[in-house]
C-alpha cells in the first residue's frame, strides 16, 4: 500500500488550472520580493529594462534575466540574501570545487518548506513512520544529509543519521537495525554491495525496500544494477543547493520521470544555445525559479542540467510535471573532436554489455593535436580469459559498442578489479587532461 | 589428465607481477612453471602451482582476477625435434595450440611442456593415440 502514498495530495494532485493560478500569484510575489530586497536583482532587472509589474502571466517569466552560478559566486558570501542575518537559521554552500562556493541561507519558513518537499519525496519511495531511514548522504554544508533528515523527521520515520562513509558500519546497521529505506549517492550503493559481498552479508536477506538516490547523474542501466545487487526499488531524486538542496523533484514508484514540486519551484527548459524555451518533452537546460524561498530566492537560475519536462497526470495520481532523468550537464558536456558526448551516454553503452562492472573512468587527452577518449573498465571475473585473443575480442566489442552509441572511436583500457576509486559521495568519472599541459 | 593452471590479469603497472608473486610466497605456494603473455596495456600470468585452491585464494584476496583453466602437461624427450614431433601430431589433427610453455625442472629425463589446445578433450585424445606421454595432475603439481 505504501506504493500509493502521497504526502500532500492537495498540492501534488492539484488541478492544472488551479496550480497555474497559484504559481502566478507566487511568481509575482517572489519577483517583487527579490527586486526589493536583493541589490543584485534590482540591478539586473533594471539593466534588462523589466519591472516586477511586467509579470502578468506565467509566460512573462521569459522577460526576466537569467541568474547564473557565476552571478551567485560574485555575490559571495551574502550578496544574495534577502533577509537580515537574524532571520537566517541555517547556511549551506555548494562544494566550491570549481571556484568560490555559493552560499545559501534558510529562514524558518525555508526549512519548513525543505522538510515539506523532502517529505513528499520520501513518501514517493513509500516511507512511513514505521520505516528505518538510513541516511548515508553527508551531513554538513552539503545539502544531502540535512535535506533528507528534515523530510524523514517530518514523516516521523526512524532516522539513522550515519552520514557518508564508514561502509562496514553502514552494512552492520542495514543488517542489525533492519533498515528499510536507504538514502545516498547511486555510486555509493554499488560500493556498499561490493563490500557486503566481501563481508559475507547477504543483502537479499536484509529488509531494504527502497532507496532514494541522487546528487549525481546515473542511468537506467545503473538502476537495474543497483536493484539487482541491493534488492530494493532504486528511485531518483534531484535537487541543487542553489534552489534548496534535494527535494526539487523525485521519482514515484512508476519510475518514469521525477515529479517536480511545481508549487514551490517553477521550471522552464531552454535551449542552452539560443536561451529560448524548448517545446514540451524536448531536451534542454533546466531553469528554476523558487516561488516561496525567503532567505535566498532564485529567479531563473540556470542549472546547466539537461532534461525535458512532461505534463500530464501520472498513474500514481500526481499532477505535478515530470522531468526526465538528467542526461548531462550543459557544462560537463565533452566535446571530443568536435562531437558532443555526455558521460551518461558512455555509461549507458558500457552497462549494456554483460559482465561489465559499473565502475569506470573516462580520460580525455590530446596527444597529437587530436582528442582521444580513453575509458578504463575493470576486468571482472566474467570477462577475464587466460587467452589474449579473447580479451582483445572483449575489448574490441566494448570499443565498437561505445562507438556506435556516441559516434566516435574510443580506446578501452582494461584495469584490475577494484582499482578504480570508489566514492562515498559524488563519483568523479571524467578526467579531462587536455588543458593540463 | 587435466592439469589445472592458474592465470591472473596483470595491469601494466609497476610492481604488479611482484605483488602477485609475493602473495604466493606468503601463502607458501611453489610455482612449478610460469609464463607471461604481454600486450601493450596488460599481461596475463599463467602458472602451474603446487596447490591450486590455496593459490587462487591467496591471489584473490590480494585483489587479482584469477581464472582456473585446464591444460595438458606432456613429457617431451629432451632432444632436438622432441616438441616439434608432438606439435605435428596436433597440427595433422587440425587442432590449434593456443599457447605453450615449459617447466624449468626435468622429470625422469624428459622436459615437461604445458599446452593448451582449442579443444582440450580432443587434444588429449589425439596425443594419447599418438602415444605421447601425458602427465597426471598429481605428479605435475609436485614436480
Amino acid at each position: 500500500m505504501t506504493d500509493k502514498l502521497i504526502w500532500n495530495p492537495k498540492a501534488e494532485c492539484m488541478l492544472l488550472k488551479e496550480r497555474e493560478r497559484l504559481q502566478l500569484d507566487r511568481l509575482q510575489h517572489i519577483v517583487k520580493y527579490a527586486y526589493e530586497n536583493i541589490a543584485y536583482y534590482k540591478k539586473s532587472f533594471d539593466a534588462a529594462g523589466v519591472k516586477p509589474s511586467d509579470i502578468k502571466s506565467l509566460k512573462d517569466i521569459v522577460k526576466l534575466p537569467f541568474t547564473s552560478k557565476e552571478d551567485l559566486r560574485s555575490a559571495y558570501p551574502f550578496g544574495m540574501f534577502a533577509v537580515p542575518h537574524e532571520e537566517i537559521l541555517e547556511i549551506h554552500t555548494s562544494s566550491g570545487t570549481t571556484g568560490r562556493p555559493v552560499v545559501v541561507g534558510y529562514t524558518a519558513g525555508d526549512l519548513e518548506l525543505w522538510g515539506e518537499v523532502m517529505a513528499r519525496a520520501l513518501s514517493m519511495a513509500g516511507t512511513t513512520k514505521a520505516d528505518w531511514v538510513q541516511n548515508a548522504y553527508g551531513y554538513g554544508l552539503f545539502t544531502g544529509g540535512l535535506g533528507v533528515h528534515y523530510g524523514a523527521r517530518k514523516i516521523g520515520a526512524n532516522i539513522v543519521p550515519i552520514s557518508a562513509g564508514n561502509t562496514k558500519r553502514q552494512l552492520e546497521i542495514i543488517k542489525d537495525f533492519g533498515t528499510t529505506i536507504l538514502t545516498c549517492t547511486p555510486s555509493y550503493t554499488l560500493y556498499l554491495a561490493e563490500v557486503a559481498g566481501e563481508e559475507g552479508i547477504d543483502l537479499k536477506k536484509c529488509k531494504l525496500r527502497a532507496g532514494v538516490f541522487g546528487a549525481e547523474m546515473w542511468t537506467e542501466k545503473m538502476r537495474e544494477e543497483i536493484e539487482k545487487r541491493l534488492h530494493l526499488s532504486a528511485l531518483n531524486i534531484y535537487g541543487l543547493t542553489e534552489i534548496i538542496g534535494p527535494g526539487v523533484s523525485q521519482e514515484c514508484m512508476e519510475k518514469a520521470g521525477l515529479h517536480l514540486q511545481e508549487d514551490h519551484f517553477f521550471p522552464e527548459v531552454i535551449s542552452p544555445d539560443s536561451l529560448v524555451p524548448v517545446e514540451e518533452a524536448h531536451k534542454g537546460e533546466l531553469v528554476l525559479t523558487t516561488l516561496t524561498r525567503e532567505g535566498t530566492p532564485m529567479i531563473r537560475f540556470r542549472t546547466k542540467d539537461i532534461t525535458a519536462l512532461n505534463h500530464g497526470i501520472c498513474k500514481c495520481g500526481r499532477t505535478t510535471v515530470k522531468m526526465d532523468r538528467i542526461t548531462g550537464r550543459s557544462d560537463d558536456m565533452m566535446k571530443i573532436r568536435g562531437v558532443i558526448v555526455f558521460p551518461s551516454q558512455i555509461e549507458k553503452a558500457l552497462l549494456e554489455i554483460p559482465g561489465i562492472e559499473p565502475h569506470y573512468k573516462i580520460i580525455i587527452t590530446r596527444p597529437h593535436q587530436l582528442d582521444e577518449l580513453e575509458v578504463q573498465v575493470e576486468t571482472s571475473k566474467k570477462m577475464f580469459s587466460d587467452e589474449i585473443r579473447h580479451i582483445e575480442e572483449m575489448k574490441n566489442n566494448i570499443e565498437s559498442h561505445v562507438e556506435r552509441a556516441i559516434g566516435i572511436r574510443i580506446k578501452v583500457a582494461l584495469v584490475e578489479p577494484k582499482s578504480i576509486q570508489r566514492s562515498e559521495g559524488k563519483a568523479r568519472r571524467v578526467f579531462d587532461m587536455r588543458n593540463m599541459k | 589428465m587435466h592439469v589445472k593452471q592458474v592465470s591472473i590479469f596483470l595491469e601494466n603497472k609497476k610492481g604488479r607481477l611482484l605483488d602477485a608473486l609475493k602473495a604466493l610466497a606468503k601463502a607458501k605456494i611453489n610455482i612449478r612453471a610460469l609464463s607471461v603473455a604481454d600486450t601493450a596495456d596488460y599481461g596475463i600470468l599463467r602458472m602451474i602451482v603446487s596447490d591450486v585452491p590455496r593459490a587462487k585464494a591467496a591471489l584473490e584476496s590480494a585483489g587479482f582476477t584469477v581464472k582456473e583453466t585446464e591444460v595438458i602437461a606432456i613429457a617431451v624427450s629432451d632432444q632436438p625435434g622432441g616438441l616439434a614431433k608432438i606439435l605435428e601430431v596436433l597440427n595433422n589433427a587440425g587442432l590449434n595450440v593456443e599457447y605453450v610453455y615449459a617447466f624449468a625442472e626435468k622429470h625422469e629425463n624428459d622436459a615437461i611442456v604445458v599446452l593448451r589446445t582449442e579443444n582440450i578433450e580432443l587434444g588429449i585424445k589425439t596425443l594419447t593415440n599418438a602415444k605421447v606421454k601425458i602427465l597426471e595432475p598429481k605428479k605435475v603439481y609436485s614436480i
